[in-house]
Parts: C-alpha cells; sequence; structure tokens
C-alpha cells in the first residue's frame, strides 16, 4: 500500500487519558486496572474503566448523541488539540474530502440497558432513550462527524475485537480510491453489562488483573477507552507512518481461535506484503495478548510461524484493559508513543511467563528505538488484522 | 468507481431469491408480499445452523444465493457485510436480561451479539479465510456496505461478495427503531466483465439529492421498513436491463448516485 502519515493522534483509557498521560503510565509501568466496581455488575473481576469524573456532557448542539460510549470518545478527541487539528485540516481539504472510518463493538448499548430498567408498564421504552444517536454502532462516526463538521465518506466497522484495527483499512483503501484525502480512524469502547456478563458467561474473565502470556493466564480484564488517528497522504516532520494492513478470517469457531493462529499468521503475512516487508524488518510485535489461555497460546503459535522466536513482542492490556473494538487504534497509538519516545513497552502483571510459548516476550520496558513495529487484533468471529507501522 | 455486478441474492418476505425477484423487480409479475420463506442453509455443517440466530441465517441465504448466480470456486472471496445494527431479537432478549435479578447472559447469545456473526459464520460455512468486514451506518448502512465492497474492488481485489441483511426488531425496541420486515441482499462485484455480469454500476458521491423510490407500493413499504432493503431500487435496475440511474441517500447529508448499466 501507499504509505499514510499518522500526523496527530489522541488517547484516553483507564490508564491515562492523553498521550502524555499514557506514556508515562507505560513509563512507570501503573496499570489503570482495578478490582471492578462498574455500575451495578457484580462479578469477581477486574477492568480498566475510565474514571466517571473524566466524563463530561458532550458539546452544545451534540446532546441526542449523548451515552458513555460517546462521552469516552469526546474525551478522547479533545486530547492533545485533535479535535483543532481535525478542524484545520478539514479547513485545508474541505468537510466532504475526509472520512471517518471508527471501531467499537458494542457502540453505546449500555443506554439501551438502562432503558430496559425503566421500560414503562406496556414495556414501552423512555422517551427520552434515542437509540439511533447512542446505541447504533454509527452512532460513533455520527457523533464524530457532527462535532467535528465533517460530510466525507464514513462508517462504523463492528468487527468485535479487530474493530478500530480493520477500520484503518477501510480508511487506507477509502483514501486509494480517491474518494477522500484524509481519514480520522480509531475506535471506542466503553463498559456495560452485555460485554461484563456476556464474557463472564464465557468464563473467559480474569479474578484479577489480567496476565498475558503468564503460565497461570485465567482470562481478560475488560477496559474502555478510546483513541483517534488522523490518516493523510502527506505530511511534514516527522510523522510516523501507516505502512501495511492485513486481514483475514478463520473459518474456524465463532469464539475459540484457531488451534494453530492460521489467520492470526495470515493476517500478519498480510500485512507484511501489504508493506513490502520481511519479519526480519519487524522490531516490535505489540501483539492482541487478551489473557485467555487460547488467545495468547494460539497467538503464540503464530508468531512464531512468522517470525521465529527472537522477534520482541509484548501485550499492553495488562496496562489498559482488553478495550474491545477500541484496542486496534489504542494499541496502534501505544506504538506510536514507543517509536517516538524510544522504548518497548513490557506487560504488566507477568510473572511467569508460559515455559510452552517460546517467544522474546518483554516483562520489562526496554530503551529500544523500534523503527518498524506491528499491532495485532483478532476478534470472535475469527477476525483478524495487523497494523505495520513506522518511522 | 466503476464495477461489475456478477451475480445478485435476494432473501425478504415473498422473494425467496434473485430468480423470483428479478421478475418481481422487472414488474413481469405482481408482488405478492407475503412471509420470509428461507432456504435450506447448505453451506451451514447443522451443529452450526443450530446455534445461529436470525440475522445470520437471513444473510447466509443472500449469499449463498447470489453464489448459486456465480460461476466457480470461492476459495478466495472477500466479503463485506452491512447491517444497521444486527440481530434485534438477540440484543432485545441480552437486555431483558440484564435488567432483571438473575444476570445469566447465555453464552451463544452473546457471540451472536457481535455485529460480525454473520461474518463469522459465512467464514465457517464457506472455508474462506479472506478478509471480510462487517459495518454499520445506520439508515445508510446498504449505501456504505456498496461504497466499501465497490472500493475493494477498485483498490485490487478482483471479486467481492456484499451481504446486507437486517431483521425485524421486536418491542420494546421496534417502538425506537423501525425495522418491521427482513430482507436481506448480496451483490457479487467484480473488476472485470465476464460472459455473466448483470450490469455495471458507476458509483459517486454527491450532494442530498431525492432518493429513488420502488413505484409498487408492497415493495416501498418493503424499502422504508427495512434498511437493509433501501437497495432495492438498484436491485430492480438490474433486473429491469435497462441502463437507470439510481440515487440511494448516504452518510453526511449526502447521496450515492449509482448509473446501472445493463449488459
Amino acid at each position: 500500500m501507499d504509505p499514510l502519515y499518522i500526523s496527530r493522534f489522541a488517547i484516553a483509557s483507564s490508564a491515562g487519558i492523553g498521550a502524555g498521560a499514557m506514556l508515562e503510565a507505560l513509563r512507570s509501568r501503573r496499570t489503570g486496572l482495578a478490582a471492578c466496581d462498574f455500575e451495578t455488575a457484580v462479578l469477581d473481576t477486574w477492568v480498566g474503566q475510565v474514571p466517571n469524573q473524566a466524563l463530561a456532557p458532550l458539546p452544545a448542539g451534540c446532546e441526542r448523541f449523548d451515552c458513555r460510549n460517546n462521552r469516552i470518545a469526546h474525551l478522547a478527541l479533545v486530547q492533545d488539540g485533535f479535535d483543532q487539528s481535525v478542524r484545520a485540516a478539514r479547513d485545508r481539504y474541505g468537510a466532504d474530502r475526509i472520512g471517518v472510518f471508527l471501531g467499537t463493538s458494542t457502540s453505546g448499548i449500555l443506554q439501551t440497558e438502562l432503558a430496559y430498567r425503566r421500560r414503562a408498564a406496556d414495556g414501552s421504552l423512555p422517551d427520552d432513550f434515542l437509540y439511533g444517536t447512542t446505541h447504533n454502532n454509527f452512532s460513533l462516526a455520527w457523533f464524530l462527524q457532527s462535532s467535528l463538521g465533517l460530510t466525507g465518506p464514513a462508517a462504523v466497522i463492528s468487527t468485535a475485537c479487530s474493530s478500530s484495527a480493520k477500520a484503518f483499512a477501510n480508511a487506507a483503501r477509502m483514501i486509494s480510491a480517491g474518494l477522500c484525502d484524509a481519514a480520522v480512524v480509531g475506535g471506542v469502547d466503553s463498559l456495560c453489562l452485555t460485554t461484563l456478563y456476556g464474557f463472564g458467561s464465557l468464563g473467559l474473565l480474569s479474578a484479577g488483573p489480567c496476565r498475558p502470556f503468564d503460565a497461570e493466564r485465567d482470562g481478560i480484564s475488560i477496559g474502555e477507552g478510546g483513541a483517534f488517528l488522523l490518516l493523510e497522504k502527506t505530511a511534514s516532520g516527522d510523522a510516523i507512518r501507516l505502512l501495511g494492513v492485513g486481514e483475514s478470517s478463520d473459518a474456524y469457531h465463532m469464539s475459540s481461535p484457531h488451534p494453530e493462529g492460521l489467520g492470526a499468521q495470515l493476517a500478519m503475512r498480510a500485512a507484511l506484503a501489504s508493506a513490502d516487508m520481511t519479519p526480519q524488518d519487524i522490531d516490535y510485535i505489540n501483539l492482541h495478548g487478551t489473557g485467555t489461555r487460547a488467545n495468547d497460546e494460539t497467538e503464540g503459535k503464530a508468531i512464531s510461524a512468522v517470525f521465529g522466536d527472537d522477534v520482541a513482542c509484548s501485550s499492553t492490556k495488562g496496562w489498559t484493559g482488553h478495550t474491545l473494538g477500541a484496542c486496534g487504534a489504542i494499541e496502534a497509538v501505544i506504538c506510536l508513543l514507543a517509536i517516538r519516545h524510544g522504548f518497548l513497552p513490557g506487560s504488566a502483571n507477568t510473572r511467569k511467563l508460559d515455559p510452552s510459548i517460546r517467544l522474546r516476550y518483554l516483562v520489562q520496558n526496554e530503551n529500544l528505538a523500534a523503527q518498524l513495529v506491528m499491532s495485532n487484533a483478532f476478534g470472535f468471529g475469527g477476525t483478524n488484522c495487523s497494523l505495520v507501522l513506522g518511522s | 468507481m466503476r464495477a461489475w455486478i456478477e451475480s445478485a441474492g435476494i432473501a425478504g418476505p415473498g422473494l425467496p431469491g434473485w430468480d423470483t425477484a428479478r421478475a418481481v423487480l422487472a414488474s413481469e409479475s405482481a408482488y405478492p408480499g407475503g412471509d420470509l420463506v428461507l432456504p435450506k442453509l447448505d453451506l451451514l455443517p447443522a451443529v452450526e445452523r443450530r446455534r445461529t440466530g436470525a440475522l445470520v441465517k437471513l444473510a447466509l441465504a443472500a449469499g449463498q444465493d447470489a453464489l448459486a448466480h456465480k460461476a466457480g470456486g470461492i476459495a478466495f472471496l472477500p466479503s463485506v457485510f452491512a447491517s444497521s445494527g444486527g440481530d434485534g431479537e438477540v440484543i432485545n432478549e441480552i437486555c431483558i436480561t440484564l435488567a432483571g435479578n438473575d444476570r445469566q447472559v447465555s453464552p451463544t447469545r452473546f457471540h451472536n451479539s457481535v455485529h460480525n456473526a454473520p461474518a463469522g459464520y459465512w467464514s465457517i460455512a464457506t472455508g474462506t479465510r479472506a478478509p471480510s468486514t462487517s459495518l454499520s451506518a445506520f439508515d445508510w448502512s446498504f449505501a456504505a456496505g456498496l461504497v466499501e465492497a465497490a472500493t475493494q474492488v477498485v483498490t485490487g481485489y478482483d471479486c467481492v461478495l456484499l451481504i446486507t441483511a437486517d431483521v425485524p426488531y421486536p418491542q420494546p425496541l421496534l417502538g425506537v427503531r423501525k425495522v418491521k420486515l427482513p430482507f436481506g441482499s448480496a451483490l457479487l462485484l467484480a473488476a472485470n466483465r465476464t460472459e455473466r455480469s448483470l450490469g455495471a454500476v458507476d458509483i459517486t458521491i454527491a450532494g442530498r439529492s431525492a432518493q429513488t423510490r420502488m413505484p409498487e407500493p408492497l415493495l416501498e413499504q418493503l424499502r422504508e421498513d427495512n434498511p437493509s432493503a433501501r437497495g432495492l431500487p438498484l436491485f430492480a435496475a438490474l433486473a429491469a436491463r435497462k441502463a437507470t440511474t439510481v440515487v440511494l441517500d448516504y452518510v453526511g447529508e449526502k447521496s450515492l448516485v449509482v448509473e446501472v448499466s445493463p449488459c
């Protein structure tokens, strides 16, 4: 693919709100995870929750989009002047020429969960509940378009936990096809009872903070957050670039990865081919690394098959939690921070590496200036996506 | 953007497949309305078929119908799935459970709640590991899916399967989201013309203008009552085999202008 410049980015997660805070959390190894105290959930698990007091109401004119998911979107959007940069780009390119391609898995479903508790005697939902602009998947892109004054092509990609990684692929295609000159890509997911109790029903929630690639890992810690990136065909300065995207499907099972990670291998190889690179070119891989028994085992096999056992890699979900549809964008931003600041983030909570997985898995931070990195995101339904980012 | 339509598939009330729909849409026969009758989903193993919800069955039926009209195999067939909001029945059941005292969500229901459930089952059913994306654009999901599929064709894939499907929302969701009838459709888009091509579509994004409606009242009702059925005028143009301009509402207060040139 033709490289795209990532001229600006923004992030909000439980580990840090804003690029500086996120960087500091990774540097000082401070996790955003805590015992679950979300809403009325009664579950023996930990979550990465963005503090409620950080979630301000949406700006005037955007009231109809108000829900936890879009409040997190807004929080991320205003970090580090990202929203102002997009408005400046809008003035440069024209509102029609900037696309919006975002990922989410559950969007504002919490709003519907809460509305169901307020059903009238006849079963109807309350009048103040607005489904289309809060719960519907498109709500996220609709809110961003409205808030930023953008009228270019847009879609919300919802492929479970690969959603916002795949949004990069949609944006790259749209720019390549000439439908837009730049795109806001990213993703947001927010805590809700559907995912907490849903993953609980599958026995995939860790009882404590998740421990990716640990011999005694026992599941995920659900997180919430959002990240946005501005992709452009040209840029000045030292912008890091999106160099490759690879996508694949497992054709195996709805909620379990292929045992040999075949789909993951295909996505990683496709991303390398798209970037015109070999495995040896990659300095670091930010793993999907959810902390479930199956994910880490199969991803480990897939990495070994494609890269051998020498490439530095880690999962950063111990810091942010598994932000589901947002993790592709959040971890892309973590990769940008790592490249820009010359370090590789180690894993949180990983005490004893799983001896059956032979990877150069980073438990501690390393001071190594990575030039080229890969970021993996895999999801339910056997959907896989890998990104190649580099300076 | 130009793409060739290699084949089409339909699954809707009184429209059990493209062969029937083609005659109805070309006004060679009256639209009878009626119930949705799904074909047997030969593609999916029985054990998987039992676990699927209504949306998955509908999407797979439309996809299967389009592939039945296509020559050759499907070893590498990228796909685009578009739906306004996934399976309303599943969302309703989960929200009822979560609003009660016993919050035991069914694991099968939970994995069927992901927006890409049809894509996941499609991949399992067809054995294809090709890339697949699942998107939503509310009322404009069909148009957004068409743009995405056409984009994939003009940026490198030979063939891309677009499947759009939405199933009726139960109460109380129906009160806040008007999806009243089931409708699924599929288009196999190709970069090149073949002897089987139904026609070419040239797609441009333009300022909002009046969308194309269906002249037949019941079909217009169907178009309005299901976001995936907003593509019906495009299928009608392909069925009628005459050059037509179809206008579809698109995101950002825009329209998609689709010039249909039959082969």
